[in-house]
């Protein structure tokens, strides 16, 4: 480690803040990790956007891991798949930028005009993290404009299944908006023509009384035909397939509020509820605007559609095409380049394939192929180009098959919540109350009757029921929101509360992809370490990888003679130097290795070895132990079971842990599950996890970057938060129990209005208070105790 | 007292403006990102280029 303290030794890239290795590349005065980084640097000061580096230190991010080939764009039929807008002269096009993350993004990317002039406009939507962009087609094109976002930095997530289209014709959260302003505005309104009567008005006054009542039952109007209207239409088509919901008990008060309100004002005998009616309806719908509220703009619904290219490259008649994916057909011949992936099935034709299939099996270890071997779907070639030719296509591969499963076809059942299950009863009661207290006036008086059958629908019309759920769950969920656990929807905490058995993927789950590092038993100068560091980053072995990037070294020699058994080790001579890394068995010695260790041997000379470090994510220890005291605890790992040993202790039973699991496996274990009965919550990450996050109960996706790809699931958490898991799950209980209580205070308020309403001594002005103060009150509190619970459960 | 009449009549007239106000700014899109345009305020004007237009910049608001 090299001292900080001098002002004068940079140790940070100017631009995205990594340490700088040995040697920086230096433009300026400034200093940067990587040729990435200078270039980013280099375009914008030559296009006067330095600013970008003042609103924010190091607002950049590292541009090691750089692509790409864009020449997909400009296949027209792709190119049309992706643009919002395009005529003769101008195209729009939005696209999402995972980087964007300060406001010198926002700033950088809305002056995308000075970089090339042909770029008319950009707009930044930051949340979503999104830049729509409107450029001149004759003088630039996508694909240019592409490169262009890419050479500062900015590269696009362009996949097939642009979730960006279907936010753009949702237009429900602006419907919503609307029909919360029109109850809002009717409320206020009705509220203050109310006002006079309740305080009194003189007989003298009477004219002012019909007049306002007449003006009421006006803004009455919009807000039942509209913004009650989604009421009235899930209560009806829940009605015809034999559900009740809450939406009935709701619709049934709602309507007749404004019977009875139109009968009172008509025939002048009365003020009617309407000012009751609105507020009920402007809070409700205020809920429903809090149980939809979104904090974030994840996917949760992703596929392998998104993990694959939009386009491979074809080869026909020795010539390179773009070729979008869906076109691509049996027999095609496909060239695949360093770092891409493979999207069908095929045989290798030509080249040197070896893979990552880390992502799609579990399995950490590159595997090799050799010509005319088949090579799955889902690959990541990791050095140098290779040819196939294609043997299925794209939907029918090994890995794209598991969607075709019955998980994925049609809707799962929805999320039984308590709210479902507590207004069942709740309507039947509330009818046989109704009609209980009508039968009971009938004889004596057929106007009481009337009065005490409506006052009894409209007081125990469950506002403050129909509230208590949403606010306290949209409560916890920016609770979890601010811990990184991003649930899919408010009906996922409660699903949490069940949970009794947890499975885990290993690979890239409950271990730790970016390994926290290397131990390093022996002795090595700074010398040997240039020669290991040359040798390792020959090769593509994870242990390699993660060996050279712990070293991080500058390349300075040329390997030659470079050897490497795959799974043993690696050989080759750097600088006139003999140098071996590898396993014990393969440089020849005695000793007997635990868990991953690389021995080094510099010409005859034993230096020693490195043992990669803890692998397990941090807490992943304790979370075990916390976990399986409430929880069945399961492991399903795509893997070998090299780490069976070093896993059992943290698992009540060693038959629970299950290796070499394919994709189909993982689903049907959950299956099998299930019909025992649990309630599983899968943790996984990779996409032959896909298909047990979709079969569980509760589906989380564990992943270190959000804006990574993760498979389809409910719940996606980050990487940081992984020890949390107990307390998450800890305060979905509490969430229930907060539900439980806000049910009970609301029954109670109901209690006291139904004392009245069976009397048929309801007046106007009671409902007028007692509504808006149990709703108030059940906001209040479930907000509140929500938050008090997280507090407790060190969640705040 | 008939006054009245016609006073509710224009605030109603007034509340609908506002509310019709309200349902352009939603329908233009305009609540769809509540975020950017906070961020966006506060970046600097461009700043004066080389060629020379400094003398342009109005008095009253120089940068320092």
């Amino acid at each position: 480690m090299k001292e900080t303290n001098s002002l004068t030794v940079e140790t940070q890239c100017f631009h995205c803040g990594d340490h700088l290795p040995e040697k920086p590349y230096p433009a300026d005065d400034k200093q940067f990790c990587c040729l990435g980084c200078k270039g980013v640097y280099q375009i914008l000061s030559k296009h006067n956007l330095s600013s970008y580096y003042l609103y924010n230190d190091v607002p950049g991010s590292s541009q090691k891991k750089k692509t790409l080939h864009f020449d997909y764009l400009d296949e027209p039929g792709i190119a049309a798949e992706l643009v919002d807008y395009t005529d003769a002269k101008v195209t729009v096009i939005t696209l999402f930028i995972p980087v964007i993350h300060c406001s010198s993004c926002i700033w950088l990317l809305e002056h995308l005009h000075k970089i090339n002039p042909a770029i008319a406009q950009s707009r930044v939507d930051f949340l979503k993290k999104q830049v729509s962009i409107t450029f001149r087609n004759q003088q630039i094109s996508l694909r240019e404009v592409v490169e262009n976002l890419n050479a500062i930095g900015y590269e696009p997530l362009i996949s097939l299944q642009d979730m960006i289209k279907k936010q753009q014709t949702d237009h429900s959260e602006r419907n919503l908006f609307t029909k919360i302003a029109v109850a809002g505005f009717c409320f206020g309104n009705v509220m203050l023509l109310s006002f006079p009567d309740y305080f009194g008005l003189n007989s003298l006054e009477q004219d002012f009384k019909n007049f306002f009542g007449w003006i009421n039952l006006a803004f009455a109007i919009p807000v039942l035909l509209y913004s009650a209207r989604d009421y009235f239409i899930s209560a009806w088509t829940n009605l015809k397939n034999g559900i009740l919901n809450l939406d009935f008990p709701l619709a049934l008060g709602i309507a007749v509020m404004f019977i009875r309100s139109a009968y009172e004002i008509i025939t002048q005998t009365g003020a009617g509820f309407v000012d009751t009616l609105c507020s009920l309806v402007f809070f409700l719908l205020i809920g429903k605007w809090m149980q939809k509220r979104t904090y974030h703009y994840l996917s949760f619904e992703r596929d392998f559609r998104s993990y694959f290219p939009v386009a491979v490259t074809q080869l026909k008649d020795g010539k390179e095409k773009p070729l979008p994916l869906n076109e691509l057909k049996t027999g095609d011949r496909i060239l695949i380049r360093s770092n891409e992936i493979i999207p069908a099935d095929a045989i290798l034709l030509k080249g040197d394939a070896k893979l990552d299939f880390s992502f799609v099996t579990g399995e950490s270890i590159p595997v090799e192929k050799v010509l005319g071997e088949i090579v799955y779907a889902g690959g990541r070639q990791l050095h140098g180009a290779i040819e196939l030719e294609v043997v299925k296509p794209v939907s029918q591969s090994y890995l794209t098959k598991l969607w075709n499963n019955e998980a994925f076809s049609g809707e799962r059942d929805p999320i039984k919540t308590f709210s479902d299950t507590a207004s069942r009863y709740f309507s039947i009661v509330l009818v046989a109350i109704a009609l209980a207290a009508g039968l009971y006036w009938i004889n004596t008086d057929v106007n009481k009757a009337v009065a005490a059958f409506t006052a009894v629908l409209i007081i125990a019309c469950p506002c403050a029921l129909a509230l208590s759920s949403p606010f306290t769950l949209a409560a916890v969920l920016s609770i979890f929101d601010q811990n990184k656990f991003y649930l899919k929807n408010t009906s996922v905490i409660e699903e949490l509360a069940r949970i009794d058995t947890i499975v885990f993927d290993k690979t890239g789950t409950i271990t730790n992809p970016e390994s926290a590092g290397f131990e390093f038993d022996g002795t090595l100068d700074q010398y040997e370490r240039q020669l290991v560091f040359d040798l390792a980053r020959n090769s593509g072995h994870p242990l390699s990888r993660e060996l050279v990037k712990w070293l991080a070294e500058t390349p300075l020699f040329q390997v030659e003679h470079y050897m490497e058994k795959v799974g043993r080790g690696i050989s080759g001579c750097v600088d006139g130097h003999e140098v071996k890394l590898g396993s014990a068995a393969y440089l020849g010695l005695k000793a007997e290795d635990h868990g991953s260790v690389v021995h080094i041997l510099i010409e005859t000379r034993y230096c020693g070895y490195f043992r990669s470090a803890q692998r397990w994510r941090t807490g992943f220890k304790p979370l075990a132990l916390k976990l399986g005291q409430t929880a069945d605890l399961h492991l399903l790992s795509g893997d070998q079971d090299h780490d069976r040993n070093s896993l059992t202790p943290f698992f009540p039973r060693v038959q629970q842990l299950h290796f070499q699991q394919s994709p189909q496996q993982k689903l049907d274990y959950i299956l099998q599950l299930q019909q025992n009965n649990a309630k599983v919550m899968m943790l996984g990450d990779g996409l032959n996890d896909a298909g047990a996050l979709k079969q569980s109960n509760l589906g989380v996706a564990v992943t270190d970057d959000i804006n990574n790809f993760s498979p389809g699931c409910d719940a996606i958490l980050d990487g940081a938060a992984f020890q949390k898991i107990p307390q998450f799950i800890k305060q979905a209980k509490d969430a229930v129990k907060v539900i439980h209580m806000s049910f009970g205070i609301s029954v109670l308020y109901n209690i006291v209005g139904l004392f009245f309403a069976v009397q048929g001594l309801l007046s106007p002005l009671m409902a007028a208070i007692l509504m808006p103060m149990s709703t108030i009150t059940i906001i209040l509190f479930t907000s509140l105790t929500a938050r008090l619970y997280a507090r407790k459960n060190k969640l705040l | 007292m008939n006054m009245i009449y016609m006073l509710i009549g224009f605030s109603i007239l007034l509340a609908l403006l506002f509310l019709l106000a309200f349902f352009w700014a939603n329908k233009s899109g305009q609540h769809d990102d509540l975020f950017t345009p906070g961020v966006r305020v506060l970046f600097e004007e461009e700043e004066p280029q080389e060629t020379g237009n400094e003398e342009k910049s109005d008095e009253d608001h120089s940068t320092r």
